[in-house]
């Protein structure tokens, strides 16, 4: 099996939506390429004792944001790979985001700061780009 | 959306106690529904008519289109796992089976079979010997074997320990995902059906306080912090569940489908339970905002 | 349905039987034995040859123990069947929660009853009548001597109303058990509701189950010093005699008739005379009527109790 799901339930976030972000993560990191196949529907539901309404939900979300492809009787295929073009950019990023936690921690800031201020200026520019 | 079970002021007496009053709701086809309420609220006297144990003492209940009573090819097509899941303690778990057999019509003896021996059960064991998880497993099999149409469950994992409540959960969803089947599980913790179910009805004092698909009302109920607000200045597009506030501060339970655009929140996701928590003190009349407020953790 | 009930039933069911049995295979030795003291003893020619009483009382000496015990088992079956195979039926049911389970299977409350009062009720009934049927069969030479079988405490210890008894008594469980929902309580009212029936049928249903005969007579003077034996002159073996009063000249009702030793009428044996007996009785031609009576009242009673269980059910 080419990728275990995990569930957290206390997030707020709809488990299909985690399914689809798990799926996305494993293709974004490089873990799940072309040609690979997901588990299936029954594998997902007992080792996870969820829903299949809801594997079924997340896996025709990722079909139709064209990263999948349902055999019918085979199983779910991935079609695409995501990390190409952007796996490259992720040394040099992690790099820089490593400077700049040095740099936090030299300015006084704890942990816990680092971390609110870090989400605080990604949700602002997140929501900056959204409006 | 067709309902598989839909009640109209529906009511249940018991001499003078209303143990279920003006009760309307519809429970759509092919989910898994969680039938959320707190001790009393009539789950277990719903899910009762349902299968036709009580009759209504006012109002109508509808199952797959018909009247439950005990028509017994009606009953052939619901499932019932009853509430501390009875079995004859004198009898072993081969003649639960048999007992399914001679009982029902639709008997399917291999998927029976096949269930017991992957839940390791001894046949010749009696079913007074089992453990609270197997006999749940058993009842369950007794239920799923007769290859009903919808399963319904009243409290079925109330009393086991945490792994035999995922081993028990993790058999039904097999069920779900194999034989289509739709089911309706009550429980007075949502905690317990939190994984499993995709639809929500929340049952408090004989009535629906909150229905709908789990993502659904995930992505419409958020937890907002900021400074001290007049709730009159909302946007009309929220619906205030519960709110807290302190000299300078307002934690507002909403509902709302459209995005939140004020910058002056802090938007908080909240889990399933926190929402029944939430709907369930804002029936019981307590402080609102007690609720919302313990289960917000990021 | 018939399968569920079986495979739940079959352990009591194995128990009563087995005991009737044994109890049988006793009965069939020792009926034999006692048939063939009958014939040796020569009560049937003993009127002719004037020595009835000691060899009555010789034969009577036979098997005493067993036949006293023998005659309460009668009654009591039908009253264990009631208790333990009437009153748990459905109460134990409804106590452990199980009829959650049977009643949601693809069988209509109906049937599943239907399942249940065929098997154990069927069983309850033929249980008490073998037993009668073993018991009467093996004490009909006593009765034939005794003359006694219409009588209050044997006419429901043999026969065909054991029948009635053993229904009646399990339609009462299987009400009490429905209506108390608990299994020890509904035993409890079973057994007492056993009892008052037995009551009242022995003292007000069956003196009155046709117009009791009434017969008056004076008093004889006893050859010798013997008890007083009521209806003695006035009735023939086997009538069942249900009351019997002695009233003075003037008609008042007496207990005792004093006769001092040295009083006149000794010596003219008239001492006796004014005082007459009044009795009501059954005649004995009506014992086979009686049964049939009582059987059907029984009968009766537990149909309607067995449909009104039904009406319960399907609430």
């Amino acid at each position: 099996m080419v990728i275990e799901f995990h569930l957290n339930v206390r997030s707020g976030v709809s488990p299909y939506l985690q399914l689809v972000h798990q799926v996305r993560q494993a293709m974004r990191l490089g873990l799940v390429r072309e040609g690979d196949q997901l588990p299936t529907v029954k594998d997902v539901v007992s080792r996870l004792a969820i829903n299949p309404n809801t594997v079924l939900k997340a896996y025709r979300e990722l079909e139709h944001a064209g990263l999948v492809a349902a055999r019918p009787g085979v199983g779910t295929f991935v079609t695409t790979t995501l990390s190409d073009a952007s796996l490259a950019a992720h040394g040099p990023l992690r790099r820089d985001l490593q400077r700049w936690i040095a740099k936090a921690r030299q300015a006084g800031l704890d942990d816990e700061s680092i971390e609110a201020l870090f989400g605080d200026t990604f949700r602002s520019a997140t929501e900056a780009g959204v409006a | 959306m067709t309902a598989v079970l839909q009640a109209r002021g529906l009511g249940k007496r018991y001499r003078r106690r209303w143990a279920l009053s003006e009760c309307t709701l519809a429970i759509p086809a092919g989910r898994v529904v969680g039938l959320v309420g707190p001790n009393g609220a009539g789950k277990t006297t719903l899910l009762h008519l349902a299968v036709g144990l009580l009759s209504p003492s006012a109002g109508a209940i509808e199952v797959l289109g018909g009247q439950p009573d005990s028509d017994p090819r009606h009953l052939g097509r619901v499932g019932f796992v009853a509430q501390e899941t009875p079995t004859y303690s004198a009898l072993t778990v081969a003649d639960h089976l048999r007992l399914g057999a001679h009982l029902n019509p639709g008997w399917d003896s291999q998927l029976a079979g096949s269930r017991i021996e992957q839940l390791g059960l001894d046949p010749a064991q009696r079913a007074g010997k089992l453990s609270g998880g197997q006999r749940a497993q058993l009842a369950l099999t007794l239920a799923i074997a007769k290859r009903p149409e919808l399963l319904l469950l009243d409290e079925p994992v109330a009393s086991l320990d945490p792994l035999a409540r995922r081993e028990f959960l993790q058999g039904l969803m097999e069920v779900v995902a194999e034989h289509g089947v739709s089911v309706v599980l009550s429980s007075h913790l949502v905690a317990d059906l939190e994984r499993v179910c995709d639809h929500l009805v929340i049952l408090v004092a004989s009535r629906v306080r909150l229905a709908g698909d789990v993502d659904d009302l995930l992505a419409s109920h958020h937890l907002l912090i900021g400074p001290r607000r007049d709730l009159a200045t909302l946007p009309d597009n929220q619906q205030v569940i519960s709110a807290r506030h302190t000299d300078r501060q307002s934690t507002l339970f909403i509902r709302t489908d459209a995005p939140i655009l004020d910058p002056s929140w802090t938007v908080e996701q909240v889990s399933l339970e926190d929402i029944v928590l939430a709907y369930m003190s804002q029936a019981a009349g307590t402080r609102p905002g007690r609720g919302p407020g313990l289960g917000v953790q990021r | 349905m018939i399968w569920l009930t079986w495979r739940q039933f079959r352990t009591q069911a194995a128990v009563v039987f087995g005991a009737l049995a044994v109890l049988a295979l006793v009965l069939t030795v020792t009926g034999l034995h006692l048939r063939h003291l009958y014939d040796a003893s020569g009560i049937a020619t003993c009127t002719t040859r004037g020595d009835c009483d000691p060899v009555t009382s010789a034969f009577m000496s036979n098997y005493s123990l067993l036949r006293q015990l023998l005659g309460p088992t009668v009654l009591v079956l039908p009253a264990i069947t009631g208790i333990f195979w009437g009153a748990p039926l459905v109460a134990r049911e409804l106590e452990s929660g199980t009829y959650r389970l049977a009643w949601t299977q693809s069988v209509s409350r109906t049937r599943w009853l239907t399942g249940k009062l065929t098997v154990v009720g069927l069983a309850s009934i033929a249980a008490s009548g073998l037993l009668s049927l073993l018991v009467t069969w093996w004490s009909s030479p006593i009765d034939r001597v005794n003359a006694e079988r219409f009588k209050a405490d044997i006419f429901n210890e043999r026969g065909i109303t054991p029948i009635g008894y053993a229904a009646f008594a399990f339609a009462l469980g299987l009400v009490a058990g429905l209506l108390i929902r608990r299994t020890l309580p509904a035993m409890a009212t079973t057994l007492v509701g056993y009892i008052a029936a037995q009551v009242a049928v022995i003292n007000w249903i069956r003196p009155n189950l046709r117009a009791p005969l009434h017969a008056t007579g004076a008093l004889q003077p006893l050859p010798g010093a013997g008890a007083f034996k009521p209806g003695a002159q006035l009735t023939k073996p086997g009538d069942w005699i249900i009351s019997s009063h002695i009233l003075d000249a003037t008609g008042h009702a007496t207990n005792t008739i004093r006769i001092g030793p040295d009083a006149g009428c000794v010596t003219t044996r008239t001492c006796l005379a004014g005082y007459r007996e009044v009795l009501t009785y059954q005649p004995a031609g009506r014992y086979w009527p009686f049964q049939w009576y009582e059987t059907s009242i029984y009968l009766s009673v537990a149909l309607v109790l067995v449909g009104f269980t039904f009406w319960l059910i399907k609430r």
